[in-house]
Formats: structure tokens, C-alpha cells, sequence
């Protein structure tokens, strides 16, 4: 059983999964960032590998890669950081970033490394099912990591079904046709694609994410699926408090009140 | 082995191509790649297309016989002069194509990315045309640089949509028209300026291009009494009015192509545009293709002196014409494009774009037999470059 399945297995409750950007706001946050999200409940971190040009996300995430870039994160210099990372916790850990860069360090070189230092999984946001299936899957598949694919409102109900066959760990529903970002609602469109997505029994459980910001768009999130994913809303924390438990409570408190 | 230089069925020229893409935009592009040649091949899509190219753009654009010119370089060389398109560039070709498509998809509203503005006037004088809602995206240091042209798009009833990330200049435009395109999936449609982006956008761009080489094939059999040339020269930003003129000669072994890329300041410079030369391969926009880009495989951002050569990527077909050696690329520097251009205007009377004057600095630099056909792309026409020429005045007006 993976970390994720064991997850999914043991946790009743939902499950609340939080993304930040290496290297944000300091270079050498990554493990204290981890640490303390992992002391304080959070269920399963995505580790955010910064590029140059995130045509996925919204202002935010796009501003913290910058400064991550800035600060000099690369490849190499986040797997040194990550060295040690399962000394300090046993969540499940995914890495998620656009293609290229990945791609410049090797595909997998890239996968073993991951494997290695004791990752779970994988989001590549750019890389669609088919293009991961025809050239990239056996390496995955080789080196024990899980990728995880999204849907999305405009995903067919077929396309969900092969998705879904092709998971084994969960499935990441991308809540409307947005870029990465808060919102303050979710409208009824969105509810209704939950609900269609939810009535589908898939295979996989589901977590929710983009747009997920306060306990009403969190609370949505769990009631038709298993979680949620937020981003966006922890590193607006991190930018407001350069104490990392102190972000980590506002995050909290901004999903919980 | 035959090699074909025509996209396969997956999207693909050899190892370049393919549609790296958000989940969010597959089923537009999976149906844009499942509409684009039936509709491209409907006799209702080319009546209407075909009258607008002759109408409205003016085509067929000449092909005209530089005698001066060619005394100069000691080949036959022939000019096709896209720069005298309305709108003054051959992307007009491909915006009423795509905004033509666009209707036939029921597609409302229409986006469309630019640098130096010339793609973002020929789309938005076309959404004026056909009472399209356009919204041209810019990056706020090009938009500074091209004033006059953001002023003709809002005139011509666009909103030009400054951006403000990353460096703002053509890349980031194309990363916001994408997360446009992402949050408005189902009404908006993305009219991509080049030979770049997702399948099935280079080849569509490359086919709405073709126009131009199918045009030299009749030009020439009625001047020279063949069908073909020796050599085709033009300009590689993205690739798409070199993709149009090579088009019709893809599989005619008989024609050599010479794509002249930006070599900025000079390929060692880091001040260079010239990513045939310079890039790795790697995934920019949704395609497999060369990109300047640092070790780590963050995206650079690329010099030259002309906007619309500079782009770290390039065009996957373009990718695999160099990469085969069907075409051989050369990096033409600022001053050899600047020096061609100053040249063409004193031997034959035309301004070109100083994208254009890439092609014409290959030329210059190229070795002929006198016998040989040469025909070179005028790409667009030189006003939008007029402020980057004065500054040139004093070395090339002295007596
Ligand atoms: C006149 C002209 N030529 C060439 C280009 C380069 O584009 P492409 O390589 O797609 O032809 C541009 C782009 O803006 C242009 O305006």
C-alpha cells in the first residue's frame, strides 16, 4: 500500500492537502515549511518546483515562483533540501511542476532522485494523459512514484473514467475553468460538476483544488469529494507573517472561520 | 527512409510538436484538432477565405524581380512581397483564417497574444471586420516600445490587455493569452500568431500560411517557366511566414531553404535570439521544441533588435527542418539585418520590417551561382521600424 492509499484507508475526516513554492519566501524554508505543516495536521503536502513561466497559475503562485527563482531554487538545491525529509514526516509528499524543467534535469533522473528522497508522487500539470502515457508512464512506473492526473469542468465523463483507470493514488478535481487563485464562492455550475463527478463512483478518491480559500469553498469541497488542495491562500500567509507556525495557523483559521 | 516534413497524426515533426497542455484546454484542442482540416477544406470556409485574401489583404501578393538587387548578390533573386499586405505583413494571412474557423466553431470571443504588434493589428483589424469581441494580450515593456500600435488596435475597437509578469515582453503575452484561454475554455478562442503552441495550431498556422508559396509556384512558372527555385529565403521568429513560403516545396529536394534566425548581438553575446543555435530542446506553450532556456530549464529571456524574432522558442516544424538539415539556418546579427535593410531601401525602393531584413542580411551573406532562382520572403514592411532605422542614421546617411 502506498502512503496514499493508507491514507485514504485510515482517514474518515476530510483530507486537506496544502501546496507552496520551494523556495518561498526564503530560499531554505523548504523543510521548516514541511515541518511545521506536518506538525499541525495538514494531511499531504505538494512541494511547488518553481518555473519561469507558470501558464497554470494565477498571480500568487506566479509572484512566489519568481521569488523563488530569485533566491536561486533549482532542481538540484531542492532535492538537497529534501535529503532528510522523511526524519520528519510520513505524510504522503508530492513534487508538482510545469514539464521543462523536469525535463532539463531528466525525466529519470528525475523520478529516481524523487523515488529516493522518499516522494510520493508527482503533478505535472502540463503533462496530459496521453502524452504521459505514450512516453512517460514506464519510467514512472519504474521508479515506485504515483502521477497524478486532473480534471477538470470541461473533462468528458469518459475521459474521467480512463483518468481514473489510470490512477493509483487519487485523482486532483480541478474545481472551475481558472488559473490557480482564491475565490470567494463556488457557484452552482461548479456545485452541480461535483455532484456529476461524485455520482460517477470512481475508483480513486478525489481531492478538490484551485480556488479553495475559506471554510465555505473548503467546506463545498469536502462535502463532494474527499478533501481539498490549497495553494494559493497559504502562500498569501506566508507573505503576511514570515513566521512559518504563525502562517501555518492563519491558514488554518482562513479555511476553519 | 522518406522523411515527410508533414505533422503525423499525433501532432508530431519527428521528436517536436506535440500538445502539452492543462487538462483545462484539452477538449478545445482535441476539437479544435479534430475540426480544423474539414472546415479548412470546406468549399464555405476557402469562398470566403479566398475572397477576403484577394479582396481584403490583396492578394496575390507580387512577386517581383529585383534587378538591382540581384546585380548585387549575382543570383535571380525574386522578393515576395508580403509587406504589401493590408495590415503590412503576412499575418494577416493566418488571423482572418483562424477568426474565419473561429465563427465556424461558434467561438464568441477571440484572443490573441502579440510583441511588437503586428500580429495583434492583423487580428484585431480582422475581429473589426467580422464584429468579433478581440482582446490582444501585451506585455507592458512592448507596449511602451509600440505605441502606435496598441493605439491602431484600440482605434480598430480591440481591448489590448497589458501584462505585467515575468518580463513582460512576448513570452509572458503568450502565458497570459493562455491563462485566459483557461478560464474562459468554452466561448473564447485563441487565434496563436505563429507556427507555436499545441497541435494543432503549428500546422494549422503553417497551412493558413501556405498561400504564399502556393502563389510563388505560379508566379514563377509564369516568369521563369518553372514552378520552383533554387533557394527560398525568410525569416524564423516563430516560423510562420517561413513555414508558408517552404510549404508547397516541403518534398521538393530541388529547393533549398534558408531560414535566417536572430542572432541579436551575436550568438556568444547572451544577447541573442537565435534559438535554432542556442536552444535545448524542451516544452514552451504546449510544444515539444528548442527553447534558449539556463541549465536548470527556466525560459530566457532572448534579445534582438526586431520584436517579432523574439521568442525563445521556435516552431517544432522548424525544429525538425534543421535538425534533418532540410533547411539550413543562419544567425544574422542586428547589424547585418540593419546593413540589408539599408540596402534594400537604396537599391530597389522598399522598407522592410526589420524581421524581413534577417532574410536579406542570409542573403547578402550567401554565395550563388549567377544562374541560380532565389526567392526572398518580405515578411512585412519597415514603418513600424522607422524610430529603430533613424537611429541608424548617422552611420548609414554620412556621405
Ligand atoms: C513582419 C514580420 N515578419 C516576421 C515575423 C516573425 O514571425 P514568423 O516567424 O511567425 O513569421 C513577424 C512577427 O511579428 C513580423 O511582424
Amino acid at each position: 500500500m502506498n502512503r496514499f492509499q493508507k491514507l485514504f484507508k485510515t482517514k474518515n475526516s476530510p483530507v486537506l492537502s496544502v501546496y507552496f513554492t520551494a523556495g518561498f519566501p526564503k530560499i531554505h524554508d523548504t523543510a521548516e515549511i514541511i515541518r511545521q505543516l506536518s506538525d499541525s495536521g495538514i494531511d499531504m503536502i505538494e512541494i511547488g518546483i518553481p518555473f519561469s513561466d507558470p501558464m497554470a497559475d494565477g498571480p500568487v503562485i506566479q509572484h512566489s515562483s519568481q521569488i523563488a527563482l530569485n533566491n536561486g531554487m533549482t532542481l538540484p538545491l531542492l532535492f538537497e533540501q529534501l535529503k532528510d525529509i522523511r526524519k520528519i514526516t510520513d505524510i504522503p509528499l508530492v513534487l508538482m511542476g510545469y514539464l521543462n524543467p523536469v525535463l532539463q534535469y531528466g525525466f529519470e533522473a528525475f523520478c529516481t532522485k524523487a523515488a529516493e528522497t522518499g516522494i510520493d508522487g508527482l503533478i505535472i500539470p502540463d503533462l496530459p494523459m496521453r502524452e504521459y502515457l505514450n512516453e512517460f508512464q514506464g519510467i514512472v512506473q519504474k521508479s515506485g512514484l504515483e502521477n497524478i492526473l486532473l480534471i477538470t469542468p470541461e473533462t468528458s465523463e469518459d475521459r474521467i473514467r480512463r483518468i481514473d483507470a489510470n490512477s493509483h493514488s487519487f485523482i486532483y478535481m480541478v474545481s472551475t475553468a481558472s488559473t490557480t487563485g482564491a475565490k470567494k464562492d463556488f457557484g452552482e455550475d461548479t456545485v452541480a460538476y461535483f455532484k456529476r463527478v461524485k455520482e460517477m463512483n470512481l475508483i480513486n478518491p478525489v481531492l478538490t483544488g484551485f480556488g479553495v480559500s475559506n471554510r465555505k469553498t473548503f467546506e463545498t469541497a469536502c462535502q463532494y469529494s474527499r478533501g481539498a488542495i490549497t495553494g494559493s491562500v497559504f502562500i498569501r500567509c506566508l507573505q503576511q507573517t514570515s513566521d512559518i507556525s504563525k502562517a501555518v495557523k492563519l491558514l488554518l483559521e482562513t479555511l476553519h472561520s | 527512409m522518406h522523411t515527410t516534413f508533414h505533422v503525423d497524426s499525433d501532432g508530431y515533426y519527428g521528436p517536436y510538436g506535440g500538445a502539452f497542455i492543462p487538462e483545462i484546454l484539452h477538449k478545445n484542442v482535441e476539437e479544435l484538432g479534430a475540426c480544423y482540416l474539414n472546415i479548412m477544406n470546406s468549399p464555405d470556409f476557402q469562398d470566403e477565405y479566398q475572397e477576403l485574401l484577394r479582396d481584403y489583404v490583396g492578394r496575390p501578393s507580387p512577386l517581383y524581380y529585383a534587378r538591382r538587387l540581384s546585380e548585387r548578390v549575382g543570383a535571380k533573386v525574386y522578393l515576395k512581397r508580403e509587406d504589401l499586405n493590408h495590415t503590412g505583413a503576412h499575418k494577416i494571412n493566418n488571423s482572418i483564417g483562424q477568426v474565419l474557423l473561429a465563427r465556424r466553431m461558434g467561438k464568441t470571443r477571440i484572443i490573441a497574444e502579440t510583441g511588437a504588434g503586428q500580429h495583434g493589428v492583423a487580428t484585431a483589424t480582422v475581429c473589426a471586420l467580422l464584429d468579433m469581441p478581440c482582446f490582444v494580450f501585451m506585455g507592458e515593456t512592448d507596449i511602451a516600445r509600440q505605441y502606435l500600435n496598441v493605439q491602431k488596435m484600440e482605434m480598430l475597437g480591440a481591448t489590448v490587455v497589458p501584462v505585467t509578469c515575468g518580463n513582460k515582453t512576448l513570452k509572458d503575452a503568450t502565458n497570459e493569452a493562455i491563462r485566459d484561454w483557461c478560464c474562459n475554455p468554452s466561448d473564447t478562442f485563441y487565434v496563436i500568431g505563429s507556427t507555436i503552441g499545441p497541435h494543432p495550431y503549428p500546422d494549422m498556422v503553417a497551412r493558413l500560411q501556405s498561400v504564399i508559396s502556393e502563389e510563388i509556384k505560379k508566379q514563377l512558372l509564369s516568369k521563369e517557366g518553372r514552378d520552383y527555385p533554387d533557394y527560398l529565403f525568410a525569416c524564423v521568429g516563430g516560423g510562420s511566414n517561413a513555414a508558408g513560403t517552404y510549404y508547397h516545396y516541403l518534398e521538393n529536394d530541388k529547393v533549398k531553404f534558408v531560414s535566417a534566425e536572430a542572432a541579436g548581438l551575436g550568438l556568444e553575446s547572451g544577447q541573442s535570439a537565435a534559438t535554432i543555435h542556442l536552444g535545448r530542446e524542451g516544452v514552451i506553450h504546449g510544444c515539444r521544441t528548442l527553447i534558449i532556456q539556463t541549465p536548470d530549464g527556466q525560459i530566457e529571456e532572448p534579445y534582438s533588435i526586431s520584436a517579432g524574432l523574439d521568442y525563445p522558442g521556435i516552431g517544432p516544424l522548424h525544429a525538425y527542418l534543421a535538425k534533418t538539415g532540410r533547411a539550413r539556418v543562419e544567425a544574422i546579427t542586428d547589424q547585418e539585418a540593419v546593413e540589408a535593410a539599408f540596402a534594400l531601401t537604396r537599391l530597389e525602393g522598399i522598407v522592410p520590417a526589420l524581421e524581413s531584413s534577417h532574410a536579406l542580411g542570409a542573403l547578402m551573406k550567401f554565395r550563388f551561382n549567377p544562374e541560380d532562382i532565389v526567392v526572398v520572403t518580405v515578411s512585412g514592411r519597415g514603418d513600424k521600424d522607422m524610430p529603430a532605422y533613424i537611429e541608424q542614421f548617422p552611420t548609414f546617411l554620412k556621405r
